[in-house]
């Protein structure tokens, strides 16, 4: 079918962005098999999708397009919860390097 | 004893100069007090009016809320040995002779912190901020465990114990519940004292508001289960 072989050149392409990014060292081995297993078990879920049938049947869910919805769906869920808190750690980093700018500031000024 | 009077200011330039003019220059048990603005990346004359009133100034150079600048506030604290630190609000709304009711506890080592509450006020309290103040009162309560009348007031004292430890890593508003999850996380001792707040239109402006309430309950919530 043409959809699954567009979303096997889109997942292929994924993979070969995520292996760039290990090779620039912007990614840690951990997100780097983390990305890699996700994309490739879509791939075979786009490739085999009687797998996801499959794994409909023993989870009790109707179609295994409803399984892919739900994982997905719970995926995301974690993934912009795990993205708030590098957010939060990130703004408490800037805070800090403010904060130790301004004291050092104060310690001049009071030097003068 | 070696006060600090910490005032956490944004864009108060309008009445900065009037709240520091009103904090005493001696109180009974107080040998020093200091006082420290700092200026939370103000675009006003803040920094410059506070300097002026005679205030120490630290500048943070970009804006990053009230947590921050408290726990700047806290920082210098604990590096220049303070023996007791008191938070109140640059928008004129906490009168600084209340400062001698607060250290009363402290001064008798009865207590760590001392919060001002306005709950048992005699006097005007907007509507809009007795239900804010009623519902982050439960959902404090409900993330750690303690339970206060006033849990953000803004005007709080801590003694050198309470300056040692509480660890603040909030950056907003939320500031106020972390405090009082720190006092529990220390076991420290709290008490709470009354006192009366001034609300005016320019204070009024500031604040906490019904519409920051999700976004200050969801770093909360982000802290208490990261």
């Amino acid at each position: 079918m043409i959809i699954q072989i567009l979303l096997s050149f889109f997942l292929l392409f994924a993979v070969s962005r995520v292996l760039l990014q290990l090779r620039s060292a912007n990614l840690s081995v951990g997100e780097f098999l983390f990305w890699s297993i996700l994309f490739l078990v879509a791939l075979t879920g786009v490739l085999r999708p009687e797998l996801t049938a499959y794994a409909a049947e023993i989870l009790g869910i109707g179609r295994g397009a409803d399984v892919v919805i739900y994982v997905s769906i719970a995926l995301i869920f974690y993934l912009i919860f795990r993205l708030s808190i590098h957010l939060e750690e990130t703004r408490h980093e800037i805070s800090e390097l403010v904060r130790k700018i301004a004291l050092k500031e104060i310690e001049k000024e009071r030097r003068k | 004893m070696k006060l600090l009077v910490v005032i956490p200011a944004f864009n108060e330039g309008e009445v900065i100069s009037s709240v520091l003019t009103r904090i005493p220059k001696k109180i009974s048990g107080i040998s020093q007090i200091s006082v420290l603005v700092v200026d939370d990346g103000s675009v006003d004359f803040t920094a410059k009016t506070a300097r002026k009133a005679g205030a120490l100034v630290v500048r943070h150079e970009i804006n990053r809320g009230l947590g921050a600048a408290l726990a700047t506030g806290f920082r210098y604290a604990k590096k220049k040995k303070f023996e007791a630190l008191v938070t109140l609000d640059a928008d004129g709304q906490h009168d600084p002779k209340n400062i001698s009711k607060l250290i009363k506890p402290i001064l008798k080592k009865k207590v760590d912190v001392v919060i001002g509450s306005r709950m048992n006020q005699q006097g005007y309290m907007p509507i809009s901020r007795k239900i804010v103040n009623w519902f982050s009162n439960l959902f404090t309560w409900a993330l750690f465990g303690i339970w206060t009348s006033d849990s953000q007031s803004g005007f709080r004292l801590f003694n050198k114990r309470a300056i040692e430890v509480i660890q603040l890593r909030s950056e907003r508003m939320e500031v106020s519940s972390e405090i009082l999850k720190e006092i529990r996380r220390n076991s420290l001792k709290l008490q709470e004292v009354s006192i009366k707040s001034v609300y005016t239109v320019y204070s009024l402006r500031k604040g906490q508001q019904l519409s920051n309430a999700t976004s200050v309950m969801w770093r909360l919530l982000l802290q208490k289960f990261s």
